[in-house]
């Protein structure tokens, strides 16, 4: 099975309208995985039912008991995040949100007052979608470990039986370069890259491709909108000859594409522009990656 | 007064929002704007000629091999597995180190000290004699997006207006960005991917009790459910901007909508004012 990851570098270039494309032009099932796990979208526009959700533990966090503080403030004076601070009431309290569960307050507080607990942070689920099942996640507002939860939302999905006959892992990656995209990008056999014309797009796919030559992987770029800015789209065209990096697609900009998304569904199931560029850009990338059609 | 312009969802016109609104502010009075999506930072892309003001970086372990004695109580101690004792080394992995500090109090020999490691810089541009931009940028191949934000948010901070052009969706970056903020600006699309990551945005600065106000951008003037979300959340829409195949241009090639298109100037002050209004602040 391949592995194959659509990432963006920029936020909004349009990779889950092709990840969503490319699982409904596959004549095979995919494995799928939503990885832009506090973004998540790419169940909207696969009209996924039987959702199957367990909780996801995140950081821990510490609590500290009431009737053990003394009130001298160790903890605070050696948390790093800020999360203690002192009460109105000369205790010390444990802000959630800031707290990362490092456990350095228990260990400096001469009272054993602080105590590490476990938290649930988000949900890992799986749905059945018409193209294969989908992993996805939902972050809890104010949780971080993003990053985390995306090697979880991974985990499952390679773990499930579906992975041993389906041909291709097909993840839905988050933007950025950070943490969750590291995460996501680790094990994978080639990126598809999306970006559209404009100086912030390529700013951020030139970001993405040292990140993807750190990690060794295989790249394909899909110009998305491509015919909003025929000068910038240029500007892609020659980065990607400078870089060797193959164009699979070129997307017009297809208002379809806009009234899809509204109604939540594929613009793959349509017959307009973008839908044939997408089923395209899928042909050659199957035909690149080996995945059997 | 931070003024913290985020989204939820990537791609739906943080950077215009943000780079018009300090334009705009920046015609009256002395602002600074704080690029803070440090793994993808575009604003300086608006204002170039920015200039390294220095690095960012981390305090990281350093095992002194002389002292230690591989006991472990390092790696026993370490929450998040970034250093581990094996049988005649000590290994450290800086990617999950959060720098707590506490392998360094865990150590019965004192063998661990700190040394800084750099993760990403800072810049800095005056574009205008009333401008200041600085960028939180994370260096390629680093994770730790929220300490590069944080470092900007230091770099950029004093008593006067500042505008803090977030990461997009709603994990610890955008956590580190609206710290502190007192207003957030959430721009949206009108898309079910775009309200989804709306609420998303909205439930996180409601847990860090920011108020918010809603922009609506790319509109074909079929915004009703992302209209009803925030009468039933009490959320202002502040203002809408219709798509445009020409301000899309203008952005595309790095330009700024209200120095080329003197209407939009007017519609930004009038976001600023109302943002100040949210805030419960006065100019």
């Amino acid at each position: 099975m391949k592995t194959i990851a659509v990432m963006s570098g920029k936020g909004g270039t349009g990779k889950t309208m092709v990840a969503a494309g490319f699982s409904v032009f596959s004549d095979e099932d995919l494995l799928l995985a939503d990885c832009d796990v506090d973004a998540a979208n790419l169940s909207l526009l696969l009209e996924t039912t039987d959702t199957q959700c367990r909780p996801y533990m995140g950081l821990e966090c510490a609590v500290i008991d009431e009737n053990k503080c003394v009130g001298c403030g160790m903890c605070e004076v050696y948390c790093r995040f800020n999360a203690i601070s002192q009460g109105d009431d000369g205790i010390y309290h444990v802000n959630p949100l800031k707290c990362e569960g490092c456990a350095v307050c228990s260990i400096v507080c001469p009272e054993g007052a602080v105590e590490i607990i476990e938290r649930q942070s988000g949900e890992v689920c799986h749905s059945e979608s018409p193209h294969g099942r989908l992993f996805h996640a939902e972050l809890f507002p104010g949780s971080g470990t993003s990053g985390r939860l995306v090697f979880e939302v991974k985990k499952d999905a390679l773990d499930d039986d579906s992975s041993t006959h389906t041909p291709a892992f097909l993840i839905d990656g988050p933007p950025g370069i950070g943490c969750p995209v590291i995460s996501a990008i680790s094990g994978v056999d080639a990126v598809v890259l999306v970006t559209e014309p404009g100086i912030s797009a390529l700013h951020d796919l030139r970001r993405l491709v040292t990140i993807c030559r750190q990690f060794g992987v295989q790249m394909f770029l899909v110009l998305n909108k491509a015919d909003l800015d025929e000068e910038r789209a240029e500007d892609v065209r020659k980065y990607c000859a400078e870089e060797d990096i193959e164009i699979i697609g070129t997307i017009p900009f297809d208002p379809a594409v806009i009234e899809a998304a509204r109604r939540g569904e594929s613009v793959a199931g349509m017959e307009t522009p973008a839908a044939v560029s997408l089923k395209e850009a899928w042909k050659k990338l199957a035909r690149a990656m080996e995945i059997k059609q | 007064m931070n003024i913290v312009v985020a989204s939820g969802k990537g791609g739906t016109g943080k950077t215009m929002v943000s780079v018009n609104l300090a334009w705009t502010i920046a015609q009256s009075q002395k602002i600074t704007l704080i690029d803070c999506d440090a793994e993808e930072p575009n604003v300086h892309l608006f204002y170039p000629g920015d200039e390294n003001v220095g690095p960012v970086t981390m305090d990281v372990p350093e095992v002194d091999s002389e002292k230690c004695t591989l006991c472990g109580a390092c790696g026993e101690f370490c929450r998040y597995g970034a250093i581990s004792v094996l049988t005649d080394t000590v290994m450290f992995q800086p990617h999950l180190c959060h720098s707590c500090g506490g392998c360094m109090l865990a150590c019965p020999v004192d063998a661990i000290t700190e040394v800084p490691r750099r993760i990403g810089m800072i810049t800095k541009s005056e574009p205008s004699p009333t401008l200041t931009v600085i960028s939180g940028i994370l260096d390629e191949g680093e994770i730790a997006a929220p300490a590069v934000i944080k470092a900007a948010k230091e770099e950029g901070e004093w008593e006067g207006v500042s505008v803090l052009d977030g990461p997009p969706g709603s994990a610890c970056p955008v956590i580190e960005t609206m710290e502190g903020a007192d207003v957030c600006i959430l721009v949206t699309e009108s898309t079910p991917s775009g309200l989804a990551d709306l609420k998303r945005a909205a439930r996180l600065a409601e847990a860090l009790g920011v108020h918010t106000g809603v922009v609506i951008n790319r509109s074909d003037g079929e915004d009703a459910p992302t209209l009803e979300f925030c009468a039933e959340e009490g959320i202002p829409v502040l203002l809408t901007i219709p798509f445009d195949r020409e301000i899309a241009a203008i952005q595309n090639r790095g330009g700024i909508l209200c120095s080329e298109k003197e209407e939009w100037k007017e519609a930004f002050m009038q976001l600023y004012e109302d943002a100040l209004s949210i805030a419960g602040g006065t100019a």
